[in-house]
């Protein structure tokens, strides 16, 4: 709808910033992010990043984007299509078109497009998309923002390669002016950004506003739009990525719980943002450890708890397998302990940078022995507070590690997130023993409650003293036993342990739609967004399908295979090559359907409700 | 803090109070049996409370040791022990922490953890027994074992250049470095007393008989007959001197130690070298005496190597804590959960 000024109103709206690693676009997507977000509006976002920290300038590999998705209803996913592509150079309109919807709106960068770009993004010589017919069907505005924006900043005595830097900002003031957005809260955030250097905020605001001015003096945009905030729920909101909410979720657990808390870590990517973001919390006590290895991380954690601290160690897919040996150890000892694992495209160094999801058989079977551990894992980047706090209630109440399950996609995305404060946070029960737990007065550092949990004593406990190990232990008084049928015991109260579990997560239910429909899809972490989107949408269209989202991935809710057992369809999509889906079918014996993508990109909604649509149709 | 002083009068313990009612399970005659005994013993002296104590091992003959000490313990896994005491000690910096591992789970599996655990200094206690041998595993060489020895695993003899475990602890930055061996028992318990009085982490390597594996490898060095020639112990302040009645020395020719004969007139004690554990040079040579290559035979050297005083990371880490809490103040959850841009929607 097109009102008279020549603004039209859309219900949402998905915007890709594309440029070189150097452009900035990941400061101007998360800026635009925020302010939208600020002003009402839902939001999802995708950043992507190139695998190298400086891929040659002008190429396609140093493309680096952002997408964000936004509108007046609620929003899942980043959106499988464009509306509008910001292109800073050539290489990241070659990269990025193939996305953008058919009549969508491209503005570019024309310095970008000179011939030494033309030939780094391969373009085959004497051809400039700019310049031929190739683009026709979109709508295409040709700005040297980089002669515009120098030109804007030339009184600010700026060296030429700051203004070139600013160029992003004037990019941005373009978007507020196209999406009648305010730039106020952008220019917050740079006097903030910039409070000791005001003279590089006020060329970078001066680029903001040059941005809105050229919109609005040249009159070249035809198209403006207005997107109403939308009906999100009442309540204080913030923005979060899945990183950031993974560590203010782990401080939030250690302050509830009264437990010290204790990060080993080494470096790895997508991981490395939690490990960033808690050493910036020294003054809540947080004790942050940079190991010399992944091994030596998670071995520090488990020192650490050991020690009586709430211990945490957070890596990705190699980083778990160099783990894996000291997760044995964890499990035997029945220490607390969470592991987080950032998923990203493997085996091997695989693709670093890119999301996928094939950790979970991973995690479910990859130790030596019996070695059963709970898994979660999280759906969205606000999800992951929610997530990696249970999972810190659950090893602290039931003495196993757990592991946590997110993925490149959500650690770096973010949403508006409506969060709590302390008071609705659940208790977690931490408690130590100082007291000797057997009749005779002996203290059995094995012995269980009801739930298989057995006690939890800080070293220093007077009168206590008792010797823990890898070696497999006697039942109750934990020394050490090559007995038969003790071994078989152990393992089996460990499985026991981790199984009680279930009694203590809620049960599955129906994210949308019920156990009248026709098909059921079975998601689990950060499919959720597409997933919902793709029935919801069906539904809308007339089909009767459901959608069912775990968290809990060991042990399963109790009623998950009964609800499982009512539908003929039962469609499973992962992004990877069908784990979950082994797991579903040997578990409870249905013949639920895969679909699989590989690519270390998430699904869009198209291939999921296409997917749904031909399982339905085959009928 | 000084941590004895404070403390209401300890109860006083002896030895028996560290020993458990478990069965030592290590083959008979194996030199564990002596260091065992010897810590066991200096225990009792060291003005602590018995829960207070902490051993972490990893794999191997010696990581059994925590089961035989009756004090809180963790027998982990192979080679991790130095990493896992490094998060109990970050975490607990009260705790008394001592490390008992071998030549193969020190320098082998776990050497990444011990040359890191080394240079970052945490209060602990490293005590690494070296019998040059895997003993667990049923004899194979270890990165000690000298090059030619004939094992399961090199039934033609050993090619690989082995480490020197004074000179890795001092290329890795640690702060002491001693060694000791099993049958010299007044020795080594004064060895583990300074160890433990240092503050920081202290390097103790154990030469250890293995009897059924590699017996008599370090027999020369505590042996009526080679002992005197073989061997030099150091004494702080005092000149490098051994040998039958003490007729031998050490000297520098430039940066060349050289044996010299005290008897023969040319050179007195006053020309010797003295012994300064501060120095890190004259450590570094005092390590190199057990490589052999430079032309002299020298002895091999007992005793404290190494020792400075270097803020130890606990310490570094609770200050940096202290000073930023100091700076920015603690903040409550709900400003964590905030974050500090939100926005309302009615
Ligand atoms: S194998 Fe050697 S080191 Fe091991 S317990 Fe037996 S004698 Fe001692």
């Amino acid at each position: 709808m097109k009102t008279e000024d020549g603004v039209i109103e859309k219900e949402s709206v998905v915007v890709r910033f594309s440029g070189d690693s150097g452009d900035g676009m990941q400061l101007t997507g998360s800026q635009f992010t925020d302010t939208t977000a600020f002003l009402g509006k839902d939001i999802s976002t995708f950043p992507e990043f190139p695998a190298e920290i400086r891929a040659p300038a002008g190429t396609i590999a140093g493309v680096s984007g952002f997408q964000v998705h936004f509108g007046s209803k609620e929003i899942f996913t980043a959106g499988d299509e464009y509306d509008v592509l910001v292109a800073m150079n050539a290489a990241a309109l070659k990269s990025d078109i193939g996305n953008l919807k058919k009549g969508g709106i491209i503005i570019t960068n024309t310095a970008g497009f000179d011939s030494k770009n033309l030939r780094l993004a391969e373009y085959p010589d004497g051809v400039n998309p700019l310049e031929d017919e190739s683009l026709s069907e979109y709508e295409v505005y040709k700005v040297n923002i980089t002669s515009l924006t120098k030109e804007a900043l030339k009184e600010t005595g700026l060296s030429n390669k700051e203004l070139e830097r600013s160029k992003n900002m004037f990019v941005l003031g373009m978007l507020y002016w196209i999406f009648d957005q305010s730039p106020d809260y952008t220019i917050n955030f740079i006097n903030e950004k910039f409070s000791k250097s005001p003279e590089l905020a006020q060329a970078n605001i001066l680029a903001i506003k040059s941005g809105i001015n050229f919109g609005e003096t040249t009159e070249i945009f035809n198209t403006r739009f207005k997107i109403n905030a939308s009906p999100q729920p009442p309540g204080t909101y913030r923005s979060i990525t899945g990183n950031n909410a993974i560590a203010i979720a782990l401080i939030s657990a250690s302050e509830i719980s009264g437990l010290p808390l204790f990060l080993g870590s080494y470096p790895i990517t997508p991981a490395s943002d939690i490990l960033h973001e808690l050493s910036k919390y020294k003054h809540s006590g947080v004790r942050t450890f940079q190991a010399e290895d992944e091994i030596a991380a998670i071995c520090s954690a488990i020192g650490a708890s050991y020690g009586g601290s709430l211990s945490v160690t957070t890596t990705s897919g190699p980083g778990m397998s160099l783990k894996t040996e000291a997760l044995g150890l964890a499990t035997i000892l029945e220490l607390p302990l969470v592991v987080i694992n950032i998923q990203r495209g493997g085996p091997s160094t695989g693709l670093p940078t890119k999301t996928e999801q094939s950790d979970l058989l991973q995690a479910m079977y990859g130790r030596h022995g019996e070695c059963p551990l709970p898994i979660l894992a999280a759906h969205s980047p606000s999800d992951c507070f929610d997530t990696v706090y249970e999972a810190c209630k659950l090893t602290v109440e039931h003495m196993t590690p757990v592991i946590v399950l997110s993925d490149g996609y959500i650690a770096n995305g973010s949403e508006p997130w409506k969060f709590p404060t302390s008071n609705d946070l659940p208790k977690i029960n931490s408690v130590f023993t100082d007291m000797p737990n057997a009749e005779d007065g002996t203290f059995l550092p094995y012995k269980r409650d009801e739930n298989f949990v057995r006690p939890r004593v800080k070293p220093g406990t007077k009168g206590l003293e008792h010797r823990i190990g890898g070696l497999e232990k006697a039942n109750e008084t934990g020394d050490i036993s090559y007995e038969p049928h003790n071994h078989e015991l152990m393992v089996n109260l460990r499985q026991a342990k981790v199984d009680k579990i279930a009694d203590f997560i809620p049960e599955a239910k129906f994210d949308t739609g019920s156990e009248d429909s026709e098909l059921l899809v079975l998601g689990w972490g950060s499919t959720y967004g597409t997933i919902k989107t793709a029935v919801l949408e069906l539904i809308s269209e007339g089909y009767n399908v459901s959608h069912i989202h775990l968290r809990h991935m060991n042990p399963f809710p109790k009623n998950l295979g009964m609800l499982l057992m009512k539908f003929k369809n039962i469609l499973i999509p992962e992004i990877n090559n069908g784990q979950l889906i082994k797991i579903i079918r040997d578990k409870y014996l249905v013949p639920a359907i895969g679909l699989n993508k590989i690519q270390g990109l998430p699904f869009t909604t198209a291939e999921i409700k296409n997917k749904i649509l031909e399982i339905l149709n085959k009928k | 803090m000084n941590e004895t002083n404070n403390l209401p009068v300890l109860e006083k313990l002896t030895y028996k109070d560290f020993a458990p009612d478990q069965d030592v399970k290590w083959c008979p005659g194996c030199g564990d049996y002596s260091i065992l005994k010897q810590v066991q013993g200096i225990f009792p002296e060291l003005g602590k409370k018995k829960e207070e104590f902490v051993f972490i091992s990893g794999i191997g003959c010696s990581s059994r040791f925590p089961y035989y000490m009756d004090t809180y313990g963790m027998h982990s896994i192979h080679g991790r022990a130095t990493a896992i005491a490094a998060g109990l000690k970050a975490s607990r910096p009260d705790l008394d922490i001592w490390i008992v591992t071998g030549d193969g789970d020190a320098m082998s599996i776990g050497g990444n953890h011990l040359i890191h655990t080394l240079r970052k200094n945490f209060n602990l206690n490293i005590l690494m027994f070296n019998n040059e041998i895997y003993g667990l595993t049923k004899g194979q060489y270890s990165p000690t074992s000298h090059v030619g020895l004939v094992t399961k695993s090199t039934p033609f003899g050993s090619i690989d250049e082995p480490f020197n475990p004074a000179e890795l602890a001092l290329g890795a930055k640690s702060t002491f470095f001693a060694r000791s061996l099993d049958r010299d028992p007044k020795h080594m318990k004064e060895i583990l007393l300074k160890a433990h009085e240092h503050k920081g982490t202290s390097f103790v390597e154990i030469y250890q008989n293995c009897p059924v594996f590699n017996d008599g490898t370090f027999f020369i060095y505590s042996e009526k007959g080679t002992k005197k020639e073989e061997s030099l112990y150091l004494e702080e302040g005092k000149p490098l001197i051994f040998g039958e009645n003490n007729c031998k020395g050490i000297k520098f020719d430039g940066f060349k130690p050289v044996v010299v004969d005290l008897t023969d007139g040319k050179n007195s004690i006053n020309d010797l070298w003295v012994h300064d554990k501060k120095d890190r040079i004259k450590a570094t040579i005092l390590a190199s005496f057990a490589n052999g290559s430079n032309g002299t035979h020298l002895p091999r050297p007992f005793g404290i190597f190494y020792s400075i005083d270097k803020p130890t990371y606990e310490e570094t880490m609770m200050h940096q804590i202290e000073e930023v809490t100091k700076k920015k103040g603690k903040p409550n959850l709900d400003e964590i959960l905030s974050g500090d841009k939100t926005w309302v929607i009615a």
